[in-house]
């Protein structure tokens, strides 16, 4: 495998970078007096400033830092931090992502009028002109700094050299460097650092202004800063130097002294903290997945063998591997599963935008972000959520006016929650605004054709009239909704997953929108079923029930394809018609009902075989255009079957039924 | 010239004199495919028919652990599909199918050896007197008293592809 791309990993840590000051920033709007997050917000700044600047992202590095200044002056309590302040920060990230992605493009006027903004922002913060807060300049203070990094920093890509250049940028330095350490020449390793410091500084800044100069390499280094003799040429007033030399000082020196000597123990428990997450690029993952998918298959044509066999050791084995691969599939699962929290921050954004595009108060109300799920899920869920939250807050919640008329708090709320039930996950997107216009749903679905006029349906029929292509309540359309993906890829991608879409809408009281996706895209428990010499495979989360078709029921539902369950009629698929299998029927056939969301279909199969842990394999382009099979997996006898499209056999059957219906 | 460079494009060659390839039967003809596309041969393997596909590519097979598709250039010719024999064949290649490598069976009657053709041998295809589809064919390269057909697998497949792609709709 080759070296991954520099740039792409600084892209990669870029991205993580920007989300955790956005995510810093929004957690800041809520709590603009919270230390911790300004504190957070300035580091992240400071290390994509610094490492977009070591990768060659210059003009990165020149915006971001003016807006690592302008934090610099909050967290110094130079300057509140005010809405206004981190709404001109936030701009400025999505700036900030241009610039990474596009580094070459030409930003400077988007950066100069960014940067006014934040000025501007700043001014407005501090309430006074900045001129005043200069009035007296503070005294001139030396300090003798002695600092040593660890032997590996530069190949950590610590820079000494920047350090010292930003101490210099503190006031005059002499610096000494201590060259004790170096080794013979054949002892030395050209990419260790054997040198230490010591830097005598004036500087008019306080002592903590040096502590920042190393606020990175802190945790690893020794740093000793003690106040020293004033120089000669500059006399100092002697009872501020009293003062200063002690009280204050001693308690900070000791705390570094006490730190120095811990450091060896630090530098270790901080080196087995990092070895406890690695990053993998994701297809090695998928690779390791393809790996153990066919080691279960493998191992259940072990097991075939050894259950024909009367051998008790093979058998004893065959036990053993199964085990044992069953172990590995699920650790290779657990390893793929990420928090659906990465999902959900990415909504806190949204919102705040959303806000204040449409000038409603939203408040965005999440849970269950612990819930884990899939990554390739996680990423192909990201688009149709978006649409969906847009969606909520443009169409769903009204006006804060409208909303306190009709009894309802002024600001409006958005509600995402995620929870595991049995082999899926739920992720439900609930606002409470005035929910789904029903009427206008069907006044525009018989408009466009969708349905005929005065066709009876159910609600959840008629909701999901709105995932249809081209259908959209026209009327309503605004700059928000009319961007990025439509109700019908949310709809296509949530096939795609093998998900469901539920909708409930209480008219006055809001919507809520549930998508049920499958844990894993990988492997998934299926019933094997057999159709004239052939077999495929049903996703069991689909299936609701397995039942005899009685030759009566045989005979009597020839023609129009339907059975009576409890009272209802459901259409169903003879598999073997819609396969042309051209063998005669086995004498007892068996209809597995199946069921996306509320719609259900029957399928007739010859017999029914069994479960069977399936690993999903996807068919070549070549048969992409069959829609009746999302997938192919091989059994045990090393066989391939065919994996059933719910989604799309479920169709099929409706249509089926509303052809019966409007014949009938 | 200019006829002749259109012929034979410069895939088969790729401004090389030679090229090693394997040889193999279909129908009673001799095909040549680069041995460098080749990934292996195997006896025949159980098949799984996909119902609603098309007949070119009606089935898939398990190549060690993966679902591939199955071809059989003989329909996409037109001709009838013939029972296998004790010699009969699946040549795995790769193939770029909408830009994507796709591992593809192909049925042959009988696989032959790895041999070299050489360019000065090759002749475009003639337009007449031929049962198979010209377009189908990049070149002929003469061996003895035969000719061997070096088939255009891309046009093959992205035909039968956008064949059956108009065709759906109106099924």
């Amino acid at each position: 495998m080759s070296f991954p791309d520099p740039i792409a990993v600084f892209r990669t840590e870029a991205a993580e970078l920007l989300e955790q000051i956005e995510g810093g920033l929004l957690d800041l709007n809520v709590d603009l007096g919270n230390k911790d997050q300004i504190d957070a917000v300035f580091r992240g700044l400071h290390t994509l400033k610094g490492s977009g600047a070591m990768f060659g992202f210059d003009a990165l590095a020149a915006f971001t830092h003016h807006c690592e200044t302008a934090f610099d002056r909050v967290r110094k309590g130079e300057v509140p931090a005010t809405q206004a302040l981190v709404s001109a920060v936030l701009e400025a990230m999505d700036h900030m992502r241009t610039l990474v992605e596009t580094p070459a493009g030409d930003h400077d006027a988007v950066s100069e009028a960014l940067l006014a903004k934040l000025r501007s922002a700043v001014v407005m913060a501090s309430g006074a002109p900045l001129a005043t807060t200069t009035t007296s300049a503070p005294p001139v203070t030396c300090y003798t700094v002695r600092f040593s990094l660890p032997q590996n920093a530069m190949a950590n890509g610590t820079n000494p050299l920047g350090l010292l250049d930003e101490l210099r940028e503190l006031g005059d330095c002499r610096v000494i460097a201590d060259r004790s350490a170096i080794p013979t020449l054949d002892a030395l390793e050209p990419t260790d650092l054997y040198l230490s410091w010591t830097v005598e500084l004036e500087t008019e800044e306080p002592r903590s202004a040096i502590d920042d100069v190393f606020i990175f390499v802190m945790d690893e280094m020794q740093l000793e800063v003690s106040k020293a003799r004033p120089s000669i040429e500059q006399p100092k007033d002697p009872d501020q130097q009293e003062s200063a030399a002690g009280e204050p000082l001693q308690p900070a020196f000791a705390a570094t002294r006490a730190v120095s000597a811990a450091t060896p123990a630090l530098v270790d428990a901080k080196a087995a903290k990092a070895a406890e997450n690695v990053r993998v690029p994701a297809e090695r993952l998928d690779e390791l997945m393809d790996r153990v998918g066919e080691l279960v298959i493998a191992q259940s044509r072990l097991s075939q063998l050894a259950g024909g066999s009367g051998d008790l050791q093979l058998r004893a084995v065959s036990e053993d591997v199964e085990r044992l691969s069953g172990e590995l599939r699920d650790t290779m699962m657990v390893l793929r599963m990420v928090p659906v929290a990465q999902l959900f921050g990415r909504f806190r954004r949204l919102v705040h935008d959303l806000a204040h595009e449409t000038g409603k108060s939203i408040e965005l109300v999440t849970e269950g972000e612990t819930t884990e799920v899939d990554k390739s899920v996680i990423e192909r869920l990201a688009d149709p959520m978006v649409h969906l939250v847009r969606n909520s807050c443009d169409h769903g919640l009204e006006p804060a006016d409208e909303r306190i008329a009709a009894g309802k708090p002024q600001a409006g709320r958005i509600f995402l929650s995620a929870r595991q039930q049995a082999g899926e996950v739920i992720i439900t997107i609930k606002d409470d605004g005035r929910g789904i216009n029903k009427e206008r749903v069907r006044a525009k679905a018989e408009a466009s054709g969708l349905i005929a006029a005065n066709q009876s349906l159910t609600d959840q029929e008629l909701y999901q009239l709105i995932f249809q292509p081209g259908f959209s309540t026209a009327q309503e359309v605004t700059n928000l909704s009319g961007r990025g993906v439509g109700m019908d890829v949310v709809k296509r991608t949530i096939d795609a997953l093998r998900g469901a879409i539920n909708v409930i809408s209480r008219p006055g009281e809001g919507s809520e929108i549930s998508l049920a996706i499958p844990l894993t895209l990988a492997i998934i428990d299926g019933l094997l079923v057999r159709v004239g010499t052939g077999r495929y495979v049903i996703p069991l989360s689909a299936v609701e029930e397995c039942l005899e078709l009685s030759v009566e029921e045989d005979m009597r539902s020839r023609g129009r394809s339907f059975i009576s369950l409890r009272d209802s009629l459901v259409p169903f698929i003879r598999l073997r018609d819609l396969f042309r299998t051209g063998t005669a029927p086995d004498p007892f056939q068996k209809v597995v009902v199946i069921s996306t969301g509320a719609e259900r279909v029957g399928l007739v199969v010859d017999q029914i075989i069994g479960d069977h842990q399936t690993v999903i394999k996807s068919m070549s382009k070549l048969h992409h255009d069959v829609g009746t099979f999302s997938g192919a997996t091989i059994l045990g006898d090393g066989d391939v079957a065919l994996i059933l499209d719910v989604g799309h056999l479920v169709a099929e059957g409706q249509q089926q039924e509303a052809h019966l219906r409007a014949a009938g | 010239m200019s006829e002749a460079a259109r012929a034979i494009p410069d895939t088969v060659w790729e401004g090389r004199e030679e090229i090693e390839v394997v040889t193999f039967d279909i129908a009673g003809e001799v095909f040549a495919l680069q041995a460098a596309a080749v990934q292996e041969i195997l006896d025949l393997l159980p098949e799984t028919t996909v119902p609603g596909a098309r007949a070119f590519v009606g089935s898939v097979i398990n190549f060690r652990g993966k679902v591939i598709p199955l071809a059989d250039i003989r329909l996409a010719f037109g001709m009838e599909a013939t029972q296998p024999t004790i010699d009969s064949r699946i040549i795995v290649i790769e193939l770029e199918i909408d830009g994507e490598p796709t591992l593809t069976g192909i049925r042959t009657d009988k696989v032959h050896e790895v041999t070299t053709l050489s360019r000065t041998a090759g002749e475009p295809p003639p337009s007449v007197g031929m049962r198979w589809r010209p377009d189908f064919i990049d070149c002929l390269v003469k061996r003895g008293s035969d000719f061997i057909i070096v088939p255009n697998l891309q046009a093959i497949f992205s035909a039968n592809h956008a064949q059956r792609q108009t065709g759906s709709s109106t099924t």
